[in-house]
């Protein structure tokens, strides 16, 4: 049976509660007239029915799937000839994944597919029997459930409360899932990055100079030892979000200055959207556009001026980087500088200064906390910026502050080495979650850093 | 200590250097946001402009006699005959028929080569679906080759070098010959509009694309908003002042700064090794952009509940509602134009992430047009970066245009919310 079927069956099961509860709920105080003897809304007596129906039924259904798999594959494997089952637990997943393909009806691995075919048959009549057990098991789960709700249907029964609870609860684990999506990162990446410290000492990848992480193939492969030094690729991440910050601080600045201090509603009107127009850009856009146009014109102008550029240069990813991160910076800028009070404002311009002195000398000063904490939040985005890089950054780990040379980041090598096909035990493919495990760790420190710098300075004037 | 005379006089000698630099001060913020618009037309400009040629394609009329020796030489009309026949010699016959000089080996070739491979496989359709036109003389449209296709759009020289060029000046006197006989036309590229991934330019589209990015946002958007409405009641409405309350709000302002690329890295340890989704299936994808844009849905459903009068709560209560019923009942209708606003933006934005999606193996070379969310796909952002790495002259206008179709997509998503806003949304 279907699991949609079986998820559609449950919820008939539910809507039947719901309308058998309501009746009896309605029925114990003789009529719709009487209700208001019931504790409750007769639906709250309804719902309560459906719930002890529909939860149980659901536990049930996503434990049997969260286990009845390696149930099965247990009893499968047991069946294969000896010689399949080796003594590493990596051959075994892969005869795993080949069964699994097989009962799809999907490739199957020429090398084994004759010996396989006991096992395969085996697999797909126990997932069909599964499927069968499930659902006969359903029905007096479902029926223990509903039983127990009607017995407690009485009219001074609260109800209500009974699922007003249910339905906090509910509402308490939607909002703790932003707790286990971090969770969930956390776990993921450091323990792939644990395994590969196992592989490559800590100090070597965060001290070395050098960045090559091909590893061998075969055993007796020479010459490709693979090298994880961290280095390269962090100055090539700082280089190129150096330089975008460079263009962005002082471009978002200003618009944020003029915008806030100097134009008019009617100009304010127009270049707003146009700036959300900017940050509403998906990103892919950037790169094409820093690869096409952008690196094709440095490397022109470059040629011009007797200069090499390469066609990957640092200075062309960041250069597009920045004007992406303008609308980001302009609008947090623009956020803490109305927030400085009118009255600094109106005590400096009463003093005989201009306006630039006032916003040079008052303003900014009142507002750096928060301009700084802005500053911080765009450095991690353009740290943890990926799509731009990949596309017109270059691929080969170079460690220089040239920004006319082709250097990479952080981001494009986690991209390179986790693109096509992936080994889980490869030094290579681990590298990358050691990489993201990196890239969390500095952009979290500096959006933690970022949002206290931003609360220290709003508690000065509210 | 000056006296008053000599501080006038100092500020008068100042105040020339004082205005010019407010003058410089006020100048910079102006070129700041000529900067930045500037940017925004140049990118505009140079993406339509490279990609409106796209949404035409060079086609090439051929009469093609439907022999019915080499499409059913059996006679049995039987639909997988006709499927397997060989059309690219029907056309290959037509194109000799007008150019009967090409006798030689690499002559053949090289007329062969300014149709499409793709032409045979819509010649085969069509001739599957009428087989009345077996054995008779039509006249087709038939999809030019890229190289064509450019030459004829004007995006490569014909003159130069012949050893630098794709196409050798013999195939380029055929193409003029054919143009002069009335032959090519451009025609409306629907191809690009319905066809799934190809590695030829002109037979590529984004329909596929298009389809992915629709199921996985589908995805996206039952399972965010719902959890973060939910989510959202509950931190504004029901959330005591303790501490995992806290954690929480602190976990969702730096989920929202996460590098997307970091959610990619949790989709592919999580939710295919450990969980064992299929790769590649916009189901994942879909997953993936849920983690990333509930803290957007989160947050703007919060603020459509704070702007919800207090007055609205105490009346409701003030009658009898319960906690529950008064926000399910009052706030939350009230509330739900803020909140679909929110949605609608972070669908906008998950619908431009293409990184995470790199990581759970979106983009994988696939011709079929997926037909459900666990269909082997890729996303629209996905196929522009990779139809940006492929060396074809086409596929530089072919990638302006899809970008072209992704930024209206967006645009349309946008425009909506912004209705949204402002038709539905209350002042108080």
């Amino acid at each position: 049976m279907q699991l949609s079927t079986l998820l559609l069956l449950l919820t008939a099961a539910s809507m039947a509660a719901f309308w058998l509860g309501r009746r009896k709920a309605v029925a114990a105080v003789g009529g719709t007239r009487a209700i208001r003897n019931l504790h409750s809304l007769p639906g709250y007596y309804g719902y309560y029915a459906a719930i002890w129906c529909a939860v149980p039924g659901l536990l049930l259904i996503g434990v049997w799937l969260a286990f009845s798999d390696s149930i099965i594959m247990a009893r499968v494997t047991s069946i294969l000839p000896p010689h399949l089952v080796g003594d590493s637990g990596g051959d075994l997943s892969l005869i795993v994944n080949d069964i699994k393909n097989m009962a799809a009806g999907q490739f199957a691995n020429p090398a084994r597919a004759v010996e396989l075919q006991p096992a395969v048959e085996l697999y797909r009549s126990l997932t069909v029997s599964s499927r069968w057990i499930l659902t006969v098991l359903l029905a007096p789960v479902l029926l223990a459930g509903f039983g127990y709700a009607w017995s407690r249907l009485t009219p001074a029964f609260r109800a209500r409360n009974r699922v007003e609870r249910v339905i906090k609860i509910l509402l308490i684990m939607a909002s703790s899932l932003a707790v286990f999506t971090t969770i969930g990162i956390l776990l993921s990446v450091v323990f792939e990055a644990f395994r590969f410290f196992q592989k490559v000492p800590v100090a070597d990848f965060l001290f070395g100079l050098t960045w090559s992480p091909q590893t061998a193939i075969r055993a007796d492969q020479v010459g490709s030892s693979g090298t994880f030094g961290a280095i390269p690729l962090l100055a090539g991440t700082l280089l190129i979000s150096g330089i975008a910050l460079l263009v962005a601080v002082p471009v978002g600045l200003m618009i944020a200055i003029y915008l806030a201090e100097y134009a008019t509603p009617r100009i304010r009107t127009w270049v707003k959207p146009i700036l959300e127009v900017l940050a509403g850009i998906p990103t892919v856009v950037y790169g094409y556009f820093a690869a096409l146009t952008v690196a094709p014109l440095l490397r022109g102008f470059g040629d011009s001026l007797g200069l090499s550029v390469s066609s990957e240069s640092a200075l062309g990813a960041g250069l597009v980087m920045g004007v992406m991160i303008i609308p980001f910076v302009s609008s947090l800028s623009d956020d803490v500088i109305n927030a400085v009070p009118q009255s600094l404002r109106d005590g400096s311009l009463g003093l005989g200064a201009t306006p630039s002195e006032t916003i040079k000398r008052v303003v900014l000063p009142a507002a750096l906390p928060g301009i700084v904490g802005g500053v911080l939040l765009a450095a991690s985005r353009a740290i943890g910026e990926t799509m731009i890089v990949v596309m017109a950054a270059g691929l080969s780990a170079n460690l220089t502050i040239n920004p006319l040379e082709a250097v990479t980041t952080v981001t494009v090598q986690i991209v390179t080495l986790l693109v096509g096909d992936q080994e889980f035990d490869s030094a290579k493919t681990l590298a990358a979650f050691a990489l993201g495990l990196m890239l969390f760790v500095v952009t979290l420190a500096l959006n933690v850093l970022a949002l206290a710098v931003v609360r220290k300075y709003r508690e000065q004037y509210e | 200590m000056l006296t008053g005379e000599q501080t006038r006089v100092r500020v008068a000698a100042s105040l020339a250097r004082r205005y010019r630099q407010e003058f410089l001060f006020r100048l910079f913020g102006i070129v700041s946001i000529v900067i930045g618009v500037g940017f925004l037309l140049f990118l505009f400009t140079t993406i339509i402009g490279n990609g409106y040629s796209a949404f035409w394609q060079t086609t090439i009329k051929l009469d093609v006699m439907i022999e019915e020796s080499v499409v059913d030489p059996d006679g049995s009309r039987d639909p997988e005959t006709l499927a397997a026949a060989n059309y690219a010699r029907l056309i290959q016959d037509a194109l000799l028929e007008v150019y009967p000089e090409a006798a030689g080996r690499r002559d053949r070739r090289a007329l062969k080569s300014l149709v499409s491979t793709g032409a045979a496989y819509i010649l085969r359709d069509r001739v599957v679906d009428d087989p009345a036109l077996i054995g008779t003389r039509h006249s087709f449209w038939l999809l030019a080759d890229d190289e064509v296709d450019m030459l004829i759009k004007g995006h490569v020289e014909a003159g130069g070098d012949e050893a630098l060029r794709r196409l050798s000046d013999r195939q380029v006197g055929w193409i003029e010959g054919l143009q002069a006989a009335g032959r090519i036309k451009k025609r409306f590229n629907t191809q690009f509009f319905t066809a799934g991934d190809s590695r030829e330019p002109e037979m590529a589209g984004i329909w596929g694309a298009t389809k992915g990015s629709f199921f996985m946002l589908l995805v996206t958007l039952l399972l965010s908003f719902p959890l973060g409405v939910a989510a959202a009641v509950y931190l504004e409405e029901f959330a005591p002042n303790n501490r995992w309350v806290d954690v929480i709000e602190v976990n969702i302002n730096n989920l929202a700064a996460v590098p997307s690329i970091v959610f990619g890295l949790l989709g592919l340890a999580v939710f295919i090794n450990f969980v064992g989704l299929p790769r590649s299936a916009p189901i994942v994808g879909g997953l993936v952009l849920t983690l990333m844009t509930l803290p957007v849905v989160i947050i703007a459903g919060r603020a459509a509940l704070k702007s919800v009068p207090p007055s609205v709560r105490e009346a409701a209560l003030g009658v009898g509602a319960s906690q529950m019923q008064v926000i399910f009942h009052h706030v939350l209708p009230l509330a739900m134009p803020g909140m679909l606003t929110g949605a609608i933006i972070g669908m906008a934005r998950a619908l431009g992430e293409s990184a995470p999606l790199l990581m759970i193996g979106m983009i994988a070379f696939i011709v079929e047009v997926p037909n459900s969310p666990t269909d082997p796909a890729t996303a629209l952002p996905v196929q522009v970066y990779l139809w940006a790495d492929s060396p074809e002259r086409a596929f530089v206008e072919r990638t302006s245009a899809a970008i072209i179709v992704l930024l209206a997509f967006l645009l349309v998503m946008n425009a909506t919310a912004v209705w949204l806003r402002n038709r539905f949304e209350r002042r108080w």
